[in-house]
């Protein structure tokens, strides 16, 4: 149609290289400017390794909690009915629309230091994967619903009628077709969760070797002028996103050929 | 032999009634969704107007305050515009043309939602701030990016880019060329044929889009905690004040403007609900 996209995929590059390449790129080239030796150094620094470890290790417990409730409420979304299911569906993505900080602020009102159900999960790893799960919820219902949607519920009849009993079924025939989905959302939360930010800065009080994530570690070894070391856990970070949105386009293609 | 689980129930109606497995997993879902989401928003909710309306009207008022949301709508107005023309003009070349390196473009889309928002920011500051390159040059022309509006613009047009293309993509697709070819061959231009045929048949992805966008560009706190350097009364984003009153135990001031925003994300919501099966019914009779 008319005119080669030349132009297009021109002004397209050049935007997309200005707003978020070659700014990647430079956080890279920092964290290896005092070459592969202080990269390694500025990463294993006691408080640089313990957030680092202690993002991974709640990504992986949020990833997994994301997939049983995820599931869980895509499959009474879908399959079951109730009153008030359609403001239960609007809900879901409560934690897209609202900013991160005011995630952090509602979740210690309930949780925090003047809670009226006397649970404190102030300044506790369990207080930061409890952020980290309010903003990951929607990513695995998200993804699993449509598909569960589309599941022909005739083969869950076959199955009970063959004798299968709820669990085999839904093991058996329910589970395999919705793999891809909840991988997709899992892998979705693990990337979310190990860059969150806002949702845990007020909630973890930025405890370094307790509940410092990553990102607040980052966020104090720019305000403390230590960029090299901010940008070193950054390509940390950056490496493992960029696994993960591998991860996630392999995935996209084992659901389509699956389908 | 005991009834099935009868799944069927969940088009055709209630089938043979709830039994109690179904019971308890609504029961286990909505509980978890009650204690993560709904009693702690409700809290805040019920904490902000436990004193009347009187002091969180008088808390918004303040000058900050106002200041505040006028910063955030500047900076995500600017963010949307911006991420619209592009997100149109990507998923425009993604579903209509072929070039090179085009899987590519495709890929690198995706980038940035998976970017942690403090790492965007450090990144920007390398390349825009005082002392980077780039940076120091457009000083020289006395254009300041980081510390001031333009950098928070370029930083919430990073985390809120791909929203709008991964929207109206694939509706292009699946409309095809058919009627843009149609209007090309009875001599309509491109300009028409874009403005008559496609707009009309992508306004509500487009509109789901852009929705999205602005919800995210408003709660954007990282990123642009990082390249604000968060002056107040100058540079500070409603979310930034949020944190900056709840640290200085203004708890009045944070907890209304987080009402504010719990409200207008609960508009999104709605917004975006209302949308979502209209669009998906409009694919489907296309």
């Amino acid at each position: 149609m008319g005119r080669g996209p030349g132009l297009g995929v021109g002004v397209a590059t050049l935007w997309l290289s200005l707003v978020v390449l070659i700014p990647l790129a430079a956080v890279t080239l920092r964290a290896g400017e005092n070459g592969w030796g202080g990269f390694w150094a500025a990463v294993t620094a006691p408080e640089a390794a313990s957030a680092l470890r202690l993002t991974l290790g709640a990504a992986v417990v949020v990833s997994i909690v994301d997939v049983v409730f995820g599931t869980l409420v895509a499959w009474v979304l879908v399959r079951d009915h109730f009153r008030g299911e359609r403001v239960v569906e609007v809900l879901i993505d409560l934690p897209f629309a609202l900013p991160t900080i005011v995630a952090g602020l509602v979740l210690l009102s309930l949780y925090g230091a003047t809670s009226p159900l006397g649970i404190h999960l102030a300044y506790t790893r369990a207080g930061v994967v409890m952020a980290l799960l309010f903003v990951t919820l929607p990513f695995v219902v998200r993804t699993v619903q449509p598909v569960l949607a589309e599941l022909d519920p005739e083969m869950e009849d076959a199955a009970a009628s063959l004798g299968a009993g709820r669990i085999t079924t839904f093991r058996r025939i329910v589970l395999p077709n919705l793999l891809p989905a909840i991988s997709a959302g899992a892998a979705l939360s693990f990337a979310r969760a190990i860059s969150e930010f806002g949702s845990t800065v007020l909630i973890s009080g930025n405890l370094p070797f307790k509940t410092q994530v990553a990102a607040v570690h980052i966020f104090g070894q720019i305000e403390t002028d230590n960029v090299t070391g901010a940008a070193a856990v950054s390509t940390v970070l950056l490496v493992v996103a960029l696994l993960v949105l591998v991860a996630l386009d392999l995935l996209s293609r084992w659901g389509a050929k699956r389908a | 032999m005991p009834e099935p689980t009868s799944p069927r129930g969940g088009r055709a109606g209630r089938g043979g009634g709830p039994g109690r497995a179904r019971l308890l997993l609504r029961a286990v879902a909505l509980g978890y969704l009650a204690a993560l989401l709904v009693l702690p928003v409700g809290l805040v909710l019920w904490r902000t107007f436990a004193g009347g309306l009187g002091p969180v009207l008088s808390s918004l008022a303040d000058h900050s305050v106002l200041h505040a949301f006028q910063i955030t709508a500047i900076v995500a107005v600017a963010a949307v515009v911006l991420n619209t023309f592009f997100g149109l003009g990507v998923a425009l070349l993604l579903a209509r043309h072929r070039f090179a390196g085009k899987r590519a473009l495709n890929a690198l889309i995706d980038l940035p939602v998976a970017v942690s928002p403090v790492v965007v920011g450090l990144a920007l500051i390398l390349v825009y701030g005082r002392f980077a390159p780039v940076g120091s040059w457009l000083e020289g022309l006395g254009f300041q990016v980081i510390f001031s509006l333009p950098g928070m613009i370029i930083a919430t047009v990073f985390v809120s880019l791909p929203l709008v293309v991964r929207e109206v993509q694939p509706v292009l697709v699946e409309i095809g060329i058919d009627q843009e070819q149609a209007a090309w061959t009875l001599g309509a231009g491109r300009f028409t044929t874009f403005r008559r045929i496609t707009l009309p048949a992508i306004r509500w992805a487009l509109a789901y889009g852009v929705v999205l966008t602005l919800a995210r560009a408003m709660g954007e706190f990282g990123a642009v905690a990082v390249v604000s350097g968060r002056l107040v009364d100058k540079t500070q984003t409603v979310t930034l004040l949020v944190e900056e009153r709840f640290q200085n135990f203004d708890q009045v001031t944070a907890y209304a403007t987080s009402c504010v925003m719990a409200v207008i994300a609960i508009l999104t919501m709605i917004a975006i609900n209302v949308l979502r099966p209209t669009s998906l019914a409009e694919k489907e009779s296309a």
